[in-house]
């Protein structure tokens, strides 16, 4: 291996998260500063809370290297590509990169609908730090790997989903930097296109020697790609080793849990309208500190959520992933055709999953609050559970199902005798 | 940079607190083609759905003129001098092109970072190149506005002299006002959405305050006033360079604004660059 072409030293980043006068709206400022003058300066200590999205973080990357970061939601994995690449600061900390860096935060950043592919690949091109001629030199190459030849003077609001995310790929996968780190990307897109993508990835790493980093919820493709990890865990660096001895950590720290879950304190995006909060979770029935259910045994879980005046009809969404990322079922109570009507305070809602014969494994289930107002709360991973062999499963034979589940079937003959 | 030392092994980039000031100049010459593309961006959409399209960019400050000569001219009998009636219209083109160029270069510099707070939060580049490029903008419809200025103002009896040779310079001018007081308002309204009804209140305002409709040759007692507000000796130089002679300028008013010009850019500069590196965590 290379010399390290990235040095991570003491890396700490703090957020101040403003409980009051969160809108930022000068109006708040103003008043609050009129009413009490001197008071000013101490309220605003006591609303605002310090939150470390790092905390002292070192480790090296060489050159050729690899790297996995894993860890779980708000574990800070953005906000170290964010300094990486420089959108953001740290508050202390050094950090030495040697070579160009690119980095693809988001696929099509800066693509404008209104404009067509060809024009869109110019664009995107330039912001993501090519220059004019260096596009010019792999426009053909790009259309090719992104199989929009025949729309390249269309609209891109007109494109499907898949051609979009494909022809926003194929640029970012263009360029060459000595230095590429990617979030999260291969979450879009079908099967066989983030396929493509990964061997796209794995040419960039070992054909060409280049440095990668890279953040994935998908650890089957953290196990391929990459050949190093490193597992951040609120903040903190929690492992630096081979990717297969990181992602056992991952998977062991993931089942460390309790039997009621407090969701309050989750990190959440905020473009969420919050009117309407998850509050706790637990298993249905009889709740267990493991979260774990038997085979075709059915799955039930118990939502506590808290809504502010002014909500009535409410949707409750949940969606069901393998532990390697794959999205394996999802639905909402719309599928029985009836909203959730709350009151202000606090209401329980208990879903049940009688017919999912999910293969032994873990799980994770995402939870999303909507009202006609729009998105109010989502959290992903919410929980981490466990579905167990069973007498019922060694029936089914599952341990030679490669599938997420067993459907209930049910099998007819008829038999014909011969003529 | 010579060619050898670029060959070498190039120094590494040091991410630290504060640090950011280091680069930041040859950056943004870096990053100059996007600049480019971006502007080239805000032109294209706007005028792709637009089945008038550039005429766009046309008709309003046509319409303004006329309204603005009616109100000002008609209505309230301002003195126009030497020049004559039917030149009335070109005395307030000739205000209103500095005018449009700064209303347009302001409020687009000024809503700039909210409106690219995609980018912002997802790419690394030196911020300075999102209000740029909206003035660039602003720039380019000016250009139109100008290329049918000139036919009309010749068909009025008024030719192109030598002094046309200076108006670059106020063109100039014009858009570093812009780009001042633009700089302010985007780092502001970054953090209190409140600037943009500021700025679409003080462009209102600002079309009376600066002689547009009027020409301050006959309010000598207003003339240091109006000289604070950097934009009247704009559009004053503006006028002096279109109408070949027929309008005064004034010395005085003129170093009185370049006073005021680079104070705002100046601050403007400082500010935006104090904000900047807290522009992804806020936005």
């Amino acid at each position: 291996m290379g010399e390290p072409v990235i040095t991570v030293e003491k890396l700490s980043k703090r957020y101040t998260l403003r409980h009051q006068a969160r809108s930022g709206l000068l109006r708040d400022k103003l008043a609050s500063l009129l009413r009490n003058p001197f008071q000013q300066i101490r309220t605003a200590r006591a609303t605002a809370e310090e939150f470390w999205a790092l905390r002292d973080i070192n480790f090296s990357v060489n050159q050729g290297d690899v790297l996995g970061i894993i860890g779980r939601n708000g574990a800070g994995k953005s906000t170290l590509l964010k300094i990486l690449s420089r959108i953001t600061e740290p508050t202390t900390g050094r950090i030495s990169i040697q070579g160009r860096v690119a980095s693809l935060l988001e696929v099509g950043t800066g693509f404008h609908g209104e404009l067509s592919g060809r024009e869109n690949i110019f664009l995107n091109g330039a912001i993501l730090g090519m220059t004019r001629s260096e596009i010019r030199k792999k426009f053909d190459e790009i259309v090719a790997f992104a199989e929009v030849d025949k729309f390249l003077d269309t609209p891109v609001k007109h494109y499907s989903s898949g051609m979009y995310v494909r022809l926003a790929f194929a640029v970012a996968a263009h360029l060459e930097p000595e230095i590429l780190i990617v979030d999260e990307v291969l979450a879009v897109g079908d099967a066989a296109f983030q396929r493509k993508c990964l061997g796209k990835m794995e040419d960039v790493a070992r054909k060409d020697g280049r440095t990668v980093l890279f953040v994935s919820h998908n650890l089957d493709a953290i196990l391929r790609l990459c050949t190093r990890a490193i597992l951040l865990q609120a903040g903190q660096l929690r492992s630096d080793d081979r990717p297969t001895a990181v992602a056992n950590i991952y998977l062991a720290q993931k089942r460390d849990q309790q039997a009621t879950l407090n969701l309050i304190g989750r990190p959440r995006s905020n473009n969420l309208r919050q009117r309407v909060t998850l509050i706790s979770l637990h298993q249905a029935g009889a709740p267990t500190k493991t979260w774990s259910y038997s085979f075709g045994e059915p799955l039930g879980f118990c939502v506590t959520v808290q809504a502010c005046d002014g909500v009535e009809a409410l949707e409750l969404h949940y969606a069901i992933f393998s532990a390697a990322g794959a999205e394996v079922g999802s639905a909402s109570n719309l599928v029985n055709n009836q909203m959730i009507s709350v009151a202000s305070g606090v209401t329980e809602i208990s879903f049940h999953l009688p017919h999912l014969h999910l293969v032994p494994g873990d799980y994770y289930l995402n939870l999303a609050l909507k009202s006609p107002a729009g998105l109010e709360d989502f959290l992903t991973e919410v929980v981490r559970f466990n579905v167990e062999v069973s007498a019922e499963s060694a029936k089914y034979g599952v341990d030679l199902i490669h599938a997420f589940c067993v459907p209930e079937s049910t099998f007819t003959l008829r038999h014909f005798s011969s003529p | 940079m010579s060619e050898t030392t670029s060959q070498q092994r190039p120094a590494a980039l040091i991410i630290e607190a504060g640090r950011t000031e280091r680069h930041y100049w040859r950056d943004l010459w870096r990053y100059r083609e996007l600049l480019g593309f971006l502007a080239w961006r805000d032109v294209k959409v706007r005028y792709k759905q637009a089945v008038l399209g550039v005429a766009w960019a046309v008709v309003q400050p046509t319409i303004q003129t006329f309204l603005l000569t009616f109100v000002f001219h008609k209505l309230a009998r301002m003195p126009s001098g030497n020049i004559s009636d039917s030149q009335y219209p070109l005395l307030v083109l000739a205000g209103l092109l500095p005018w449009q160029l700064f209303s347009g270069a302001f409020s687009g510099a000024g809503n700039s970072l909210v409106s690219n707070s995609h980018l912002i939060s997802k790419v690394y580049f030196p911020r300075l190149i999102v209000p740029l490029s909206a003035v660039v903008v602003a720039f380019i419809d000016m250009l139109v506005l100008l290329v049918i200025a000139l036919p009309y103002a010749m068909y009025e009896g008024i030719f192109p002299t030598w002094r046309m040779l200076l108006l670059p310079v106020f063109i100039l001018g014009t858009m570093i006002v812009a780009l001042g007081a633009g700089l302010w308002i985007t780092s502001l309204t970054v953090k209190y959405r409140d600037f943009r009804f500021i700025s679409a209140f003080l462009l209102q305002i600002g079309i009376f305050v600066t002689p547009v409709g009027f020409s301050t040759d006959f309010l000598p007692n207003w003339r240091d006033w109006l000289a604070l507000n950097p934009l009247t000796s704009m559009v004053e130089g503006f006028r002096w360079c279109l109408l070949g002679g027929h309008t005064e300028f004034y010395e005085r008013g003129l170093f009185l604004s370049l006073a005021v010009t680079a104070i705002m850019l100046l601050t403007g500069l400082w500010y935006f660059r104090i904000t900047e590196r807290r522009f992804a965590d806020v936005i």
